[in-house]
């Protein structure tokens, strides 16, 4: 059996440069950074002080307060942006909800759920006095089961989790289950909500994190020489998967074809990436095959880049191994340096980001550049601090997470 | 109406999310407030925390609808 292709035909994104994915781009075209002073808690003690948060967020916009109250913020953040994609691709009454599944990305879950709970616990005299939607708050695969309970979506449902790397992984996972005919359309995409004490002091304990504090607009520094770690950040970003044959069918409009998706592993440290990045060159490799693509074929790649001394070096040099001469003609940008790093969210997000590239033909820009850095080759293309103007026929979103896992997700322009 | 059936009716209000005219004592948490048995959970704990009471899960089960919760609770409040 042939596989079917696949395309997405809707877009969702709450994130800390706007709360629809109209306001998220606009914010990505014109470089603004989402990074500011953590107001979710007092930091004043911590080593970071400031994170890339969803700005003004109130749950009362979206929820009522009794459905509201019984959600994490994480699954708050992927039940909006969903909403979001599930109206922009026009769902609603025009298919069958047996054939929808929801396949979502989060690294961790309901960090702030858990960490409320045990505190409470902590505070008293050791009478148990649990939530009884602790667990059901707390545990990642809630995002995929309200989605589904809100929209009737009867297909499969799950979550996947590898770190930094969830939301391309559930990604490339609702990819596959379309092609091999085991759902019609999937809700895919991710979220996170990781701005908590626990979330920060953690991050902070591992060193991978900026602690630029004096200036946090140009923290989040991709392939400076400066750059000081990652720059916390929150949301989700969500995409309506279909098989290509059913979105033609119901007449839906279509962003771009996914047309391929790689995988990896690093099998060499638990959060340090390997400095050879072989398995990074694996991964993009893997994605291209998958795609039925040359590298000369790709015009974008919207890397992971985080921000980490060790991290930006290892992708890039993976990309002059995959790419050879050709990488001088790629334009590669991380767009992580104006909404931050949404750890399982990530993946999510920059699918959009990709996406809205190839519609628009404008690649978004990695601000914040200052200063070269020397390790790396000054002849690439970083689209350094202003959005640069290109057809975008391929785009590669690179996502890598903690435990070594790498998945590289390629977009491209539909071709009939 | 007593201090204790005050304090029910705002529980209820406030975690059910319903208006405070349709807490009436004849009022069944799941059939007329839209209560789950995680939100009957829910509601028993916060009684409990409120009025400073234990509630075995056996006398729990009995307390299904508000006027129930007020009178169990008018009987055992320290």
């Amino acid at each position: 059996m042939a596989l079917r292709r696949v395309v997405v035909t809707g877009l969702g994104a709450i994130t800390p440069l706007g709360s629809t994915v109209a306001d998220y781009w606009e914010g990505l075209r014109q470089g603004v950074s989402g990074a500011d002073i953590i107001t979710r808690f007092d930091a004043s003690k911590f080593k970071t002080r400031f994170a890339c948060e969803v700005k003004g967020y109130s749950p009362d916009t979206y929820f009522d307060r009794k459905e509201g109250r019984k959600m994490d913020l994480f699954t708050q953040f992927a039940v909006i942006a969903s909403d979001e994609a599930i109206r922009d691709a026009g769902l609603e009454g025009n298919v069958d909800k047996d054939r929808v599944g929801v396949i979502w990305g989060s690294g961790i879950g309901g960090l702030r759920t858990f960490q409320e709970e045990c505190i409470a616990f902590a505070k008293g005299d050791g009478t148990p006095r649990f939530n009884p939607f602790f667990i059901p708050k707390m545990i990642a695969d809630s995002a995929s089961g309200n989605i589904s309970i809100k929209n009737g979506f009867r297909g499969p449902n799950f979550i996947t989790t590898s770190a930094c790397a969830s939301s391309s992984d559930s990604i490339v996972a609702a990819l596959n289950y379309i092609r091999a005919g085991m759902a019609d359309v999937v809700v895919t995409g991710g979220s996170e909500a990781a701005i908590t004490e626990a979330g920060i002091g953690g991050f902070n304990a591992i060193k991978a994190m900026s602690e630029r504090n004096d200036d946090p607009q140009s923290a989040s520094r991709p392939y400076d020489k400066d750059r000081d770690g990652f720059v916390l950040g929150e949301g989700a970003g969500a995409l309506i998967l279909e098989a290509y044959e059913h979105a033609v069918a119901r007449g839906a409009k279509i962003y771009a074809e996914v047309l391929g998706g790689g995988l990896s592993s690093d099998a060499y440290h638990i959060t340090a990436p390997d400095p050879t990045g072989e398995g990074v060159v694996l991964v993009m490799q893997n994605a291209l095959r998958d795609a039925g693509i040359g590298p000369e074929a790709v015009d974008y790649i919207n890397t992971h880049g985080t921000s980490t001394p060790l991290g930006d070096g290892a992708e890039v040099k993976a990309i002059q191994k995959v790419f050879g001469d050709y990488a001088y003609k790629l334009n590669i940008s991380s767009t992580k340096s104006m909404t931050g790093h949404l750890l399982g969210g990530a993946g999510g997000i920059e699918a959009v980001a990709s996406v809205l590239a190839i519609q628009h033909g404008i690649i978004p820009p990695t601000i914040n550049h200052v200063t070269d850095d020397p390790e790396l080759d000054a002849g690439l293309n970083f689209t350094f601090n202003k959005a640069q103007t290109r057809e975008v026929n391929v785009a590669v979103s690179n996502t890598f997470g903690f435990g070594g896992h790498n998945t590289s997700v390629v977009f491209g322009k539909l071709r009939d | 109406m007593s201090e204790i059936a005050e304090k029910v009716k705002s529980i209820i209000v406030d975690k059910l999310g319903v208006e405070p005219s349709e807490v009436t004592p004849e009022a069944s948490f799941t059939n007329d407030l839209g209560a789950d048995s995680l939100d009957t959970v829910e509601l028993i704990m916060e009684f409990e925390k409120e009025f400073n009471v234990s509630i075995p899960d056996d006398q729990a089960e009995n307390i299904g609808t508000v006027g129930q919760a007020i009178s169990y609770l008018e009987e055992h409040a320290k």
